[in-house]
């Protein structure tokens, strides 16, 4: 390089302060995005509580839905979403973790296992609406099972099937391999490891996963739709627990339904301001459940990571 | 207790233990393997499913007409379906989308990479997951009641059903996303190239710019393309707030339906099983479902690309 093309000493300066200049503001320009999302949530949360709260109160909550705005009440819409979540957990959940067990520990190196890994990707891909055509042809027309709560409880349930998996297979790399030789070396074969020691272990992560599905399915409401939920239910469904025996009735899996984002969805789809009043309270009961299970997911995590060391 | 420990330590496994363990041992991989195969049967029932309703849907209707058709009325008396109105305002709406979440999602993804320190990245990564967990009937709700009404204070002439409310939503809604899948990228690239970068003087925006971004760019690429193809498959934003009145045209300004809103709408009314009205939603799903397809698995594959570039 020629000395000409050297800068000197002050043209450096101004080259490095410009630089700096550039920097700070590039730091500014990030930290700024980050404040407007601060803010749209604030907004958003503020726009529904100045709306919904003063519809909020025990008559709300423990009210079946009305033609008049003001005597309405979500009862039947979270009595819904509470069953349906049952149903979706039950399914979702087991199946999960012993598909993200098979993939983490037993799945050979082979197509079979190529396939079923792009096929976990690409369904968390699937937009929600598809899993809602899938209910709607196959569960309540093919197996004839109804617009019902169990149809419900399982297309969340195959909605949130991925994230269980992720979650479980992320819970499982975090173990050393170390615990596997040791529980190998006196003895234990692949099942014990993974049922004795895998499965224990990688709990907490599994259990962060599991509320990081369910607060996923309780705000879906597209599937739902798509298999044709009821947007007007004045009855409960028949309670699970009854005075004679054998005390334990399933009758409510078969029963109609409507959920909390369904009646959202349908007080806002109305013209008439009242009704929007009251989309905006139901809004803000379900976003309190979200942000709940979110918040306690991340808690969850936070306080694991600080309390294994392996 | 000692005398039963050195009692119990020598005894030999009998026969029947390991045989009976070996069987448990087999059943529960039989199971395991069933459960890791189901995402396998969920993929091939969604597909034979839109198949099959969809080859119902195009003995009526042939597929040209449905490609090219700029007429989508299939519950009037005269019905046409041309699905190009759908997949204007669903890719309107995607774009507008976009133009939110990738400027926004990237520059995130630098300053949480790149720029912020340790304990704000802690406070900051939680935060944008919860703003990806706020349910989409309440962004709709937002996007309605408070988005469309606060645009048409500066546009006089916005609709109040539109698509430009709809689209910043999804927007917004998408950015953590794609923030956190690019950011995973950008971690993804080793320490040595950015310390080579600081070692000739760069700053940390050029080591940002010039470094990281180009090495990053296969997976920064995929969380556009995984953002585009979860913007095209939202549903209930665009059902509540940009109308449901299928509608051929570019301008984010006027109400449109989208692809999935129209899923939404014939299912809210109860078209019978069978009928062309019924078949029709299958065949809009199956046109979703290949859009989507493609977008996920291009997007997987610059992700894979990138991991192996560098692991």
């Amino acid at each position: 390089m020629s000395a000409a093309a050297m800068p000197d000493r002050r043209q450096l300066g101004t080259i490095i302060s410009r630089n700096k200049l550039f920097e700070g503001l590039f730091a500014l320009v990030g930290l700024l995005i980050v404040w407007i999302a601060v803010l749209i949530l604030l907004a958003l949360f503020i726009n529904l509580a100045i709306d919904g709260a003063p519809r909020l109160s025990w008559a709300f909550l423990f009210s079946f839905p009305s033609r008049f705005p003001e005597e309405a009440g979500i009862l039947s819409a979270w009595m819904g979403t509470v069953m349906v979540m049952v149903v979706t957990a039950l399914v979702a959940v087991p199946l999960g973790i012993a598909a993200g067990l098979y993939l983490e520990e037993y799945a050979p190196k082979n197509w079979l296992t190529d396939i079923i890994e792009i096929n976990v990707t690409n369904l968390a891909g699937v937009p929600s609406i598809i899993y809602g055509l899938l209910a709607l042809g196959l569960f309540v027309y093919e197996f004839d099972m109804g617009q019902t709560v169990r149809v419900a409880g399982l297309v969340l349930a195959l909605l949130i099937l991925p994230v269980v998996i992720v979650s479980t297979r992320e819970a499982i790399r975090s173990i050393p391999y170390g615990i596997r030789e040791a529980a190998y070396a006196l003895g234990a074969d692949q099942w014990q490891v993974v049922s004795q020691h895998i499965l224990p272990y990688s709990r907490s992560g599994i259990l962060t996963g599991m509320i990081v599905g369910l607060s996923r399915a309780i705000g879906e409401t597209a599937p739902v739709i798509t298999i044709g939920a009821l947007t007007f239910i004045a009855f409960l469904p028949p309670s699970p627990i009854q005075g004679e025996p054998p005390f334990i009735n399933f009758d409510w899996l078969a029963s109609p339904f409507t959920v909390l984002p369904i009646q959202i969805f349908n007080w806002v789809s109305r013209p008439q301001q009242e009704f929007h009043l009251n989309a905006a309270a139901a809004g803000l009961v379900l976003l309190t459940m979200t942000l709940l299970m979110n918040a306690l997911a991340v808690w969850l995590r936070y306080r694991f990571r600080k309390q294994i060391r392996w | 207790m000692s005398d039963a420990f050195a009692s119990h330590a020598c005894v030999q496994p009998t026969k029947q233990f390991l045989r009976r363990r070996a069987v448990a041992g087999w059943v529960a991989r039989g199971i395991l393997f069933l459960a890791a195969f189901a995402s396998v049967a969920i993929t091939f029932a969604i597909v034979y499913l839109l198949v099959r309703e969809s080859l119902t849907f195009f003995e009526h209707v042939s597929i040209v007409e449905f490609l090219t058709g700029t007429q989508w009325t299939p519950l009037f008396f005269d019905a046409q379906y041309g699905i190009l109105p759908l997949v204007s305002g669903t890719l309107v709406i995607a774009g507008i989308a976009l133009l939110v979440a990738v400027p926004g999602g990237t520059i995130v993804a630098l300053y949480l990479s790149e720029f912020a320190p340790h304990r704000l990245r802690e406070v900051i990564k939680p935060f944008l997951e919860i703003l990806e967990g706020v349910p989409t009937v309440v962004y709709g709700y937002f996007a309605l009641l408070f988005v469309t009404p606060v645009l048409q204070t500066f546009i006089p002439n916005l609709w109040g059903f539109n698509m430009l409310a709809p689209g910043l939503v999804v927007g917004i809604m998408i950015l953590p996303y794609v923030a956190s899948v690019s950011e995973d990228a950008m971690r993804a690239v080793p320490k040595d190239l950015r310390e080579g970068a600081y070692a000739m003087g760069a700053t940390r925006l050029q080591v940002a710019v010039r470094v990281i971004l180009p090495a990053a760019f296969s997976g920064v690429a995929a969380a556009f393309i995984l953002g585009m193809s979860r913007a095209v498959g939202e549903t209930m934003v665009v059902a509540i707030a940009a109308g449901l009145q299928p509608n051929l045209t570019l301008n984010p300004l006027e109400p449109a339906a989208t692809i999935t809103a129209y899923i939404v709408q014939v299912s809210l009314g109860d078209l019978p099983h069978g009928s062309i009205g019924y078949q029709t939603i299958f065949a809009a799903g199956l046109t979703l479902f290949l859009i989507t397809l493609i977008f996920n698995l291009v997007g997987f594959h610059l992700r894979r690309r990138l991991r192996e570039v560098y692991e």
